[in-house]
């Protein structure tokens, strides 16, 4: 066996540590919107909600579909400033009631009856990825194998220059929007009435139907704020990595973001934001060690399980139900 | 659980089984199966004999509205099946008996394939061996991959253990990918088949699927007489007691860790030997046939056969391949439609078309035939009999399911 397959090619870590690390951070911010999802609705449900790539790359197809209708194309529009930025602000509604209407779907469909017969845990987890495959073959069947026509939504303008690495006004917008998410989120969980129901049903579920706390109102709002976030994401994904957007193309992000959930403490707000964030880091930095993007989900793979290893909990492994007020 | 009059205290103690598991229907399943349970066992042995024998008929038969002429050749069809039963049992070991679940088998499946291409295929730099040679060496092959994923994963539960095995899956079809050494989309040609000729044409061939079905038929049969009898042992004992409550097993002295490895070890086993077989069949082998969907489709047989039952599982495995080659015009739909049957299944019988009773592990079937004899019921049917094994190999194989 040869082994030209595989170098460690440091120098070029090295030569573009900048860049690397700042493309991983942008990439990273939208793994952790959509861990956000995995962990709330683990947080309160105690079960990984399988079917949230779809969730997510629902989401993705609406802003592709939506943004096409209205013009955009495989090359930047010359909109004037408001324009552009309520165009994306449509989008990114649109994404997010698609989104959420298919994880309140989800919910019903695949999880409200098994909770009714008091189904083992082992048959949420199949009956998830059966409704992940439904939903999967749904687009497969409607838009085929292959990746929709890419949408540029705006010219990437370089902004500051750090290092000798320019960060544009994209990468800016994507973490800027999604920490401002991710921080709305977190104080909706810690100091909102909402919040206090999710964290009771996430600590007791008994003893917080006791205390009135309606459960199944609960469920249903986690189930929508993931999707809220996981909608959110695909607008800056689309942003992104405009070719993503194919009927496998939630799975593959999902795995992502699942392992991103996992690694920063599955069940903890801010442990999905520390796992996003590294996620991307580490894939970036392996890919470009390793000389091959293909490498990317390899690297992450290893990881995960290397932490899980470490410390099986995640890295902030405090579950939400005991988040403090 | 009006059935079981006589046997009020059994009958009670599977009532009980049967509520805790929110199954509380008995029907015609309940029936069948205690009808095959009340058999003796030379009699559960010639209806075997005779489901075996029509099993290895199957091809020749041709039955006309099971066939799947004219679009796909019956025979390789059958092979096809036949094959998905020994995944399927495979992993019913990792899933059914030991409760772990995981969703990377086809990362094992692909092991066994690679490994028998890289020994016999002439696109490969490697020795060659005897096709029949790579077999015991794709399932060792995968032992090993299988404890080196087992070693470091084990420890977790359910749904991490679920996440890591998908990722093992996907870095072995992506490494498939990569290495050059495993020729990515090119793939091997020309894959070894088991020796022997008729008058210079060889018996194993891509396009003659008849010895390759009876051959993994036998290879089935031998499986499933092996698995029964480490299911009656130690070893399946303490799988058993695993999946109902790992944390009680641990406590009561079950050396939890090492019998789930042993679980994860020979199930990779009988996923190397069914790749290799795979490779060996259609004799090309790429990256392109190890994605994660067909390793849920794995998953589905399981499940739709009900997980624990060896025979059950082979006939789900059967069913997921039947149906696409059956109604070709399905296409991509398969996987559409086994997504909305997993949903359906989970909801309306969790535990499969033919799930497996939770049993008395004792002498089940003699304690009911002695209560029906004596129309009394042993006060502790646990005093009855030392234990089960030193009973027959692949006895108590019931094809019958349950209402749990």
């Amino acid at each position: 066996m040869s082994s030209d397959w595989i170098s460690f090619d440091f120098t070029a870590l090295f030569d573009s540590f900048w860049a690397t690390t700042f493309d991983g951070l942008t990439l990273g911010a939208i793994y952790a919107l959509v861990a956000l999802g995995y962990t709330l609705v683990y947080g309160v449900l105690n079960l990984i909600n399988f079917a949230h790539s779809e969730v997510f790359i629902a989401g993705a197809f609406a802003v592709v579909f939506f943004l096409s209708a209205l013009g955009f194309g495989p090359s930047a529009p010359t909109l004037p400033l408001g324009m552009l930025i309520l165009d994306l602000v449509l989008a990114g509604i649109i994404a997010m009631v698609v989104s959420g209407g298919t994880a309140i779907l989800v919910e019903r469909v695949a999880y409200k009856p098994l909770r009714d017969r008091g189904a083992s845990r082992l048959a949420f987890l199949i009956s998830a990825i059966g409704m992940s495959f439904v939903l999967q073959y749904i687009f497969f069947e409607w838009r085929g194998p292959n990746a929709e026509a890419s949408v540029t939504m705006f010219r990437p303008e370089p902004i500051f220059d750090v290092f000798g690495t320019i960060i544009d006004s994209q990468q800016l917008t994507i973490v800027i929007a999604a920490l401002v998410m991710m921080i709305c989120v977190d104080q909706i969980v810690r100091r909102t009435k909402l919040g206090r129901g999710i964290r009771a049903v996430a600590q007791d579920p008994d003893t917080a139907t006791l205390m009135g706390v309606n459960r199944e109102r609960i469920i249903i709002a986690t189930f929508a704020i993931g999707g809220f976030l996981a909608g959110a994401a695909a607008l800056f994904y689309v942003m992104r990595v405009p070719a993503g957007v194919f009927y496998m193309g939630g799975f593959i992000l999902g795995i992502k973001a699942f392992t991103a959930a996992v690694l920063g403490g599955i069940g903890n707000v801010r442990g999905a934001l520390l796992g996003g964030l590294l996620v991307g880091l580490i894939g970036n930095y392996g890919a470009t060690i390793l000389g091959d993007s293909q490498w990317t989900d390899v690297v992450i793979f290893v990881v995960l399980i290397l932490v899980l290893m470490i410390r099986p909990n995640g890295i902030l492994g405090t579950n939400l139900g005991k988040a403090r007020v | 659980m009006s059935a079981h009059s006589p046997l009020s205290s059994i009958g009670a103690k599977q009532a009980e089984a049967d509520g805790k598991l929110g199954h509380g229907r008995p029907g015609w399943f309940v029936r069948i199966s205690s009808w095959w349970n009340d058999r003796s066992r030379w009699q559960q042995w010639s209806i075997l004999l005779v489901v075996v024998v029509l099993a290895y008929l199957l091809p020749v038969i041709n039955p006309p509205l099971i066939t799947t002429e004219p679009a796909n050749d019956f025979a390789i069809s059958c092979f096809n099946m036949a094959l998905y039963g020994l995944v399927a049992l495979g992993l019913n070991v990792v899933v059914g008996q030991a409760g772990l679940l995981d969703l990377g088998y086809i990362g094992f499946f692909a092991v066994g394939a690679y490994t028998a291409s890289l020994w016999t295929s002439p696109d490969s730099p490697l020795v060659h061996i005897p096709y029949l040679w790579t077999l015991p060496l794709a399932m060792i092959v995968t032992v090993v991959f299988g404890i080196a994923l087992g070693i470091p994963t084990l420890r977790l539960r359910g749904d991490y253990l679920a996440i890591v095995t998908l990722g093992f899956g996907e870095i072995i079809r992506l490494l498939a990918t990569i290495v050059p050494a495993l020729k990515g989309n090119t793939g091997f040609q020309n894959v070894g088949r088991p020796p022997g000729e008729v008058d210079g044409a060889p018996i194993f061939s891509a396009s003659n699927g008849l010895p390759w079905y009876w051959f993994t038929v036998t290879v089935i049969v031998i499986v499933m007489i092996l698995l029964g009898n480490l299911e009656r042992s130690r070893v399946g004992r303490a799988w058993f007691a695993i999946r109902e409550d790992e944390d009680a097993a641990e406590i009561m002295g079950v050396p939890t860790f090492r019998f789930k490895l042993a679980a994860f070890g020979t199930g990779a086993a009988l996923g190397g030997l069914s790749g290799a077989l795979l490779a060996g069949q259609v004799g090309f082998v790429n990256n392109q046939k190890f994605d994660v969907p067909t390793s849920i489709l794995f998953l589905a047989a399981v499940i739709l056969g009900g997980q624990g039952n060896k025979l059950g599982v082979v006939i789900g495995g059967a069913i997921v391949a039947y149906v696409p080659l059956r109604f070709t015009a399905l296409g991509g739909w398969k996987f559409l439609i086994f997504g909305i049957v997993l949903v359906l299944l989970m909801i309306f019988r969790s535990q499969g078309l033919f799930g497996k009773k939770p049993k008395l592990l004792t002498f089940n079937a003699r304690i009911r035939r002695k209560a029906k004899v004596e129309g009394t019921v042993p006060t502790d049917p646990d005093d009855e009999d030392p234990g089960p094994t030193d009973e027959k190999p692949g006895s108590t194989d019931e094809p019958t399911g349950g209402a749990r």
